[in-house]
């Protein structure tokens, strides 16, 4: 898949129908976002706002009824998906950050990370020396060979974001990475975020209600009935 | 690439391991089953095998001595032995039942024979053949019997003499063989009591205890207390003779029965055992079905436990194809430890049956492919389920 220059995310009136006829619901109405390369922003708003919904559609889980997606210079969508594979689009150009780590438990934290590559048919090798560069990045090298059983919170939600950047995808999408973690804790993940990527000029958006990290986006998108509006951020600094 | 099954067998072996041993115990049985089956028919060959005969010659329209019972009268042989391409013709007598020995009854099959005529057994392990015209016994060790030993058929006693091995009934009882006219006796002959009392009965009979007819009342007493009655002959065939025109020339002009070896074992495999075969072939047919059902839950059951990282996997990127693959690969995994198991646990036990267990490569390398063909079909079921999870799953 040829990957065009890196210009981050862009969505122009996405929408999203679910149903037909009378009981037929508009998640999303004609969205519009940008995030650019390097950027983390935040998306919020209250439960069924469509906050899910928009990151399903931008992680090609679920295809949106109408608009266009741009990612990564290339058009993704367009009325439709432009790409055939949305396993390997995912696989290559999406990294995902959950509210739990979600590690597979049967692999030791190097080969969590080095799976991503493994399965874009990098050498085994190769792939485990960008799992030992990431972790060494977020600072759980030391934790290599461990299962994630054997680490804290804290190290898996790092690993977890160490795979999400394994395949140096454009854009992560962060669905409350910071929910079950204390302010101290939700912080140190958002300062990790952040220096990932300004580091890997990687796009990140972040789902989140999460009062204690709004402050630190510089810039917001708030989603209400379906509808996103930007709004600019307090950006406190996390460094 | 890692092997994603591989690694999840390694880092919960001791679930794989227990289940496997679950399977594997049931595969042992199945195994054995078919062990029994192997060890039926190799009862019936070895038993051919140990007549030394080519024909069989049995009383008319019978399927003797096997199969069904069979009376002859034991001079038949010798018109045989006139017959062209006879090298040997011998009496012998079959006799199933209860063996008393120091240690208690064994079932066995008592032989008469008559020595170095076919029926003679083979070999021996310990002591030495018959020497004697009456009272000793060659005995199979599983009867358990040692040489020295006085054991008691009917109305006598004999000593065994010397130990052979795997000579058994088709049933798999072992045989204890005896000289030929003490096997007549204990077959034929009536105890004391009903002597006197045939004799009695005799005597009560104008017909037979004429006063004009001296002696025939003697003549007929003792024709009842002799027995010159066999189950069958043994022919052994010259070289170059073939048994099947024989058989057909006994058959025609002898008003005899006889059976050729391919024959002989025709009957004892396809008639003897065959509702037993049918039986096992069942019993075989249902341990398949329930191992396959059982492979299947415990495959279904392990990939529902892993709906999350599947959701995960998918998610992130990973083909349905490498997720069915893994399910594949573990349920083959499980297939091969529970082949190991059931292969080790159907060796050990075997030896252990009472009848004779006979396990083949061939049946082993058959099973093998049939649990990995019933494994792979078994995973189908968790390989549907893990298509179905939606990759939003991991999401929420």
């Amino acid at each position: 898949m040829p990957i065009a220059t890196n210009t981050g995310i862009q969505i122009e009136g996405l929408s999203k129908r679910y149903g037909t006829g009378a009981t037929a619901v508009d998640a999303l109405k004609d969205v519009n976002m940008s995030v650019a390369p390097g950027e983390v922003v935040g998306l919020i708003g209250p439960s069924g706002s469509g906050k899910t919904t928009l990151l399903k559609c931008l992680g090609a889980i679920i295809t949106p009824t109408h608009g266009r997606m741009t990612l990564g210079g290339e058009v993704i969508f367009d009325q439709g998906w432009k790409i055939k594979d949305l396993t390997a689009l995912r696989r290559d150009r999406i990294g995902f950050v959950f509210q739990a780590p979600y590690l597979i438990p049967f692999l030791d934290v190097r080969d969590n990370v080095a799976l991503l590559p493994m399965l874009a048919a990098q050498p085994d090798a190769k792939a485990r020396e960008r799992s030992m560069e990431l972790l060494e990045a977020l600072d759980v090298a030391h934790r290599a060979n461990a299962l994630p059983s054997e680490l804290s919170g804290g190290e898996q939600q790092r690993v977890s974001i160490a795979r999400a950047l394994a395949n140096k995808p454009p854009v992560i999408l962060a669905d409350e990475p910071t929910a079950p973690l204390d302010s101290e804790r939700a912080l140190a993940v958002m300062r990790i975020l952040n220096q990932m990527a300004a580091q890997y000029r990687t796009a990140i958006i972040v789902v989140t209600h999460d009062e204690k990290i709004i402050p630190t986006f510089k810039r917001l998108y708030n989603i209400r009935d379906g509808q996103t509006i930007e709004e600019a951020g307090q950006g406190h600094s996390v460094h | 690439m890692i092997s994603l099954a591989g690694r999840d067998i390694l880092h919960s072996w001791g679930r794989f391991l227990l289940t496997g041993m679950g399977l594997g115990l049931l595969i042992g049985v199945t195994l054995t089953f078919a062990g029994v089956y192997r060890g039926m028919v190799d009862d019936a060959k070895v038993l051919l095998n140990n007549s030394g005969a080519d024909l069989w010659v049995v009383q008319q329209d019978t399927q003797g001595p096997y199969a069904e019972s069979s009376s002859l009268r034991d001079d038949v042989y010798r018109s045989l032995l006139g017959l062209p391409g006879v090298a040997q013709a011998a009496n012998v007598t079959y006799l199933t039942m209860q063996v008393r020995g120091p240690s208690g009854d064994v079932r066995a099959m008592v032989v008469g024979f008559e020595p170095g005529q076919p029926g003679e057994p083979a070999f021996l392990v310990a002591g030495r053949r018959i020497t004697r015209g009456h009272y000793e016994a060659v005995a199979d060790v599983r009867t358990g019997f040692v040489p020295g030993e006085r054991i008691r058929i009917r109305r006598h006693e004999y000593t065994v003499v010397g130990l052979t091995r795997r000579t058994v009934s088709s049933g798999g009882d072992p045989m204890v063989f005896i000289p030929l006219k003490d096997a007549q006796e204990a077959q034929f002959l009536k105890d004391n009591d009903a002597i006197v009392g045939e004799r009695e009965r005799i005597a009560a009979n104008p017909a037979f205890n004429r006063p004009g007819v001296p002696g025939l009342l003697e003549a007929v007493t003792a024709s009842q207390t002799t027995s010159h009655n066999v189950n069958a002959v043994l022919v052994r065939m010259a070289d170059g003779h073939p048994a099947a025109v024989l058989a057909e020339t006994i058959g025609r002009w002898k008003h005899l029965q006889a059976y050729t070896r391919a024959e002989m074992e025709e009957l004892l495999i396809a008639k003897l055992i065959a509702t037993a075969a049918k039986q096992i072939g069942m019993f075989l047919v249902i341990l398949a079905v329930v191992s396959a059902a059982i492979v299947a839950f415990i495959i279904y059951t392990m990939t529902l436990g892993k709906i999350r990282e599947i959701a995960v996997l998918k998610l992130i990127g990973t083909h349905g194809r490498t997720i069915a693959g893994m399910i594949l690969q573990q349920a083959l995994g499980l297939g091969v430890i529970g082949f190991i198991i059931g292969k080790l646990s159907a060796s050990l036990w075997a030896p252990l049956f009472p009848k004779y267990v006979l396990l083949e490569t061939g049946d082993a390398v058959l099973g093998f492919f049939l649990v990995m063909a019933v494994c792979a079909l078994a995973s189908t079921l968790a390989i549907r389920a893990a298509f179905k999870v939606d990759p939003a799953a991991a999401i929420g």
